[in-house]
């Protein structure tokens, strides 16, 4: 025992103290817990009580599970739309960029900086559907109709998408440029060398050279999208008619949305089930880059 | 595309062997070196030669002026719109949003927000979450590195194992324990809802800035850790005055990382804090919106979106390599 403080052994555990601590309790023990929850009735009154599957029946059986998981599926969808290929042509585009490359970065990344409320709070003047609306305006410029935008079940959910691109894509752009400063310029030479015109290089040099990073971001991007939460809790709150009605918007009001105390047990029980998705989907994120950085 | 964080898993999922380096731009050197054989500095996908051709080059100079004009309406546009309808009246920004101040400036909009909303308030709690979830992140990171990278227990590989596994745990799992444990934590037996402490801890529960911390620190030579030693200097000396003081770098990308997101945060703050004396600018101003006048929420958004854009605007370097750094793999 002596010998173990003489050598460290304390001082190496005082170190650690903040980390353990912290960790345990507000990391590993919730993870624990979590588990535990799904299969009990928690309320913050009576004692947790065993009813087996009966949270995971309760969420099966909710008639707004098909709608919200359809309406996350569809919100990754037009993200992907909008948001992937976007930032990919925009940083192709500033890699080649000579003079104030910098300038560009910043007003590409600019947007994630602003908090993401405010974002919210100002896309909702944008999205004021008055022929005066500022959106609205603009496209009477260029002789488009007015539109509904969040108001209307149809274009709500790409409103909260574009927002959210908006909101997102200067970081993406920001992986991409890293990629691309990355890719050896003997590569374009070769290519040059043997022929190949700009878009031939382009696509035989430069996107063959992306493909990792652009895997990466399609599944970190499907990750995040899935877990859509804010924009519609504070553009829409699901509606209108449900058309926004998010899984994890699902989670929060079974939780949080009754004074009473929700339902912790179904909400455990949802949060699981997305997370085993997202958590296949993440350890095919970390088998591929493992896989990229031994080769 | 915003996630929910509550507190622990804020930072994307990064692979388990980040580059060794932090510091970015590999392609800076590569440059350089290229720079005798081609006078136009290195090339990208356009050689020197093609861009000084008058078709190639005014088409790319064409595109170059077209990204740039769309940055700048999509990048700064919307804040510059912001600040003007801040200092405009609600008529004007409701009548014709995209006139520049039709009837005058009307600068008592952000007075209005300061004083009688009470944004200065809300400001000062977003700005105590930020430094305290900072300083929580930052003493976890730092002594939790230094223990698994430099000090190396036996059963360290085992508790850096357990930290890197959480990163696979989506935030979303922890939301509702989380939220009971905060309202019942072990050890303390006192409910903290209403305290900034149920924001402060949970934010040091961070693996990003664990795996940040201890990736940088293997990679500083040993030799210095071990003279520090033969010179007498104890395990906390070594911490202060030789490490802390060599890891400028990495203590400042997840400074940026921790500050910005605490600022940023909004679900969980709005669980935790009820009390709306202790709310932060993020839970308040959705309140705020339904109540207050235009101009004045108008007013109150761009105070909020202020501290963020500047200190971007200051550390930007940083900033970017972040960004880079959370998806960077393959460099």
């Amino acid at each position: 025992m002596l010998t173990w403080i003489r050598r460290g052994g304390l001082s190496t555990l005082l170190f650690l103290l903040p980390l353990v601590v912290v960790f345990g309790v507000f990391s590993w023990w919730p993870i624990v817990r979590a588990a535990v929850m799904s299969v009990q009735r928690t309320n913050l009154v009576t004692a947790p009580v065993f009813v087996g599957w009966e949270n995971f029946e309760t969420v099966f059986a909710d008639p707004l599970l098909g709608t919200a998981v359809r309406n996350t599926a569809v919100f990754a969808l037009i993200a992907l739309v909008f948001g992937y290929p976007i930032p990919l042509v925009a940083a192709v585009l500033m890699s080649e960029v000579r003079r104030w490359r910098g300038l560009y970065s910043a007003l590409a990344y600019l947007p994630v900086v602003v908090p993401p409320v405010v974002a919210v709070l100002m896309w909702k003047v944008f999205y004021d559907p008055r022929p005066e609306g500022l959106f609205n305006t603009v496209l009477g410029w260029v002789g488009i109709a007015p539109q509904a935008w969040l108001q209307s079940a149809d274009t709500a959910m790409p409103s909260l998408v574009l927002e959210a691109t908006w909101a997102a894509a200067g970081g993406t752009v920001i992986i991409y440029l890293a990629a691309l400063v990355a890719v050896p310029p003997e590569l374009y030479d070769a290519a040059e060398v043997d022929g190949a015109s700009i878009w031939g290089r382009v696509r035989h040099v430069t996107l063959p050279q992306l493909r990792g990073v652009l895997l990466v971001t399609l599944i970190l991007q499907i990750i995040g999208t899935s877990q859509v939460f804010l924009e519609p809790f504070l553009f829409t709150g699901g509606g209108p008619a449900n058309s926004t009605t998010t899984v994890l918007l699902l989670i929060y009001d079974y939780a949080f949305s009754s004074s009473l105390g929700g339902d912790y047990g179904a909400a455990t029980a949802l949060s699981l089930m997305l997370a085993v998705f997202l958590a296949l989907l993440s350890a095919l994120y970390f088998r591929l880059t493992r896989s990229w950085s031994t080769s | 595309v915003t996630t929910v964080s509550p507190g622990p898993v804020t930072a994307p999922p990064v692979p388990p062997a980040p580059p060794t380096d932090p510091a970015p731009a590999p392609r800076r050197g590569r440059r350089r070196r290229r720079g005798g054989a081609d006078p136009g500095g290195g090339r990208g996908i356009v050689s020197s030669a093609e861009r000084r051709l008058p078709v190639t080059g005014t088409l790319l100079r064409l595109s170059h002026a077209g990204l740039l004009a769309g940055l700048l309406v999509v990048g700064i546009g919307p804040l510059l719109w912001l600040v003007k309808a801040s200092l405009s009246t609600t008529q004007d920004t409701l009548r014709d949003p995209m006139a520049l101040f039709p009837s005058g400036v009307d600068w008592a909009n952000l007075a209005t927000a300061w004083t009688e909303v009470h944004i200065d308030r809300y400001f000062a709690n977003s700005m105590a979450l930020a430094v305290g979830s900072w300083l929580v992140q930052l003493v976890v990171a730092t002594t939790g590195g230094y223990a698994l990278a430099v000090l190396r227990p036996r059963y360290g590989p085992v508790l850096y194992w357990l930290v890197l596994s959480t990163l696979f745990v989506p935030a979303v799992v922890l939301l509702v324990p989380l939220y009971l444990t905060v309202i019942d934590p072990p050890l303390i037996g006192v409910s903290m809802i209403d305290t900034f402490w149920a924001v402060w801890l949970p934010a040091g529960a961070n693996a990003f800035n664990v795996l940040l911390a201890k990736r940088f620190f293997d990679n500083l030579p040993r030799e210095v850790f071990e003279a520090a030693r033969i010179d007498g200097a104890g395990p906390f000396r070594v911490f202060w005055s030789v490490l802390l003081p060599m890891s400028r770098p990495i203590l400042g990308v997840i400074s940026v990382f921790a500050f910005v997101a605490a600022w940023k945060d909004f679900l969980w703050p709005l669980l935790v804090l009820r009390d709306p004396d202790l709310q932060p600018l993020s839970v308040r101003l959705p309140t705020l919106a339904r109540s207050i006048e235009l101009d004045v929420l108008l007013a109150a958004l761009t105070i909020s979106a202020l501290i963020p854009v500047a200190l971007f605007l200051v550390f930007q370097r940083t900033f970017l390599r972040s960004a880079g750094l959370s998806g960077a793999l393959k460099g």
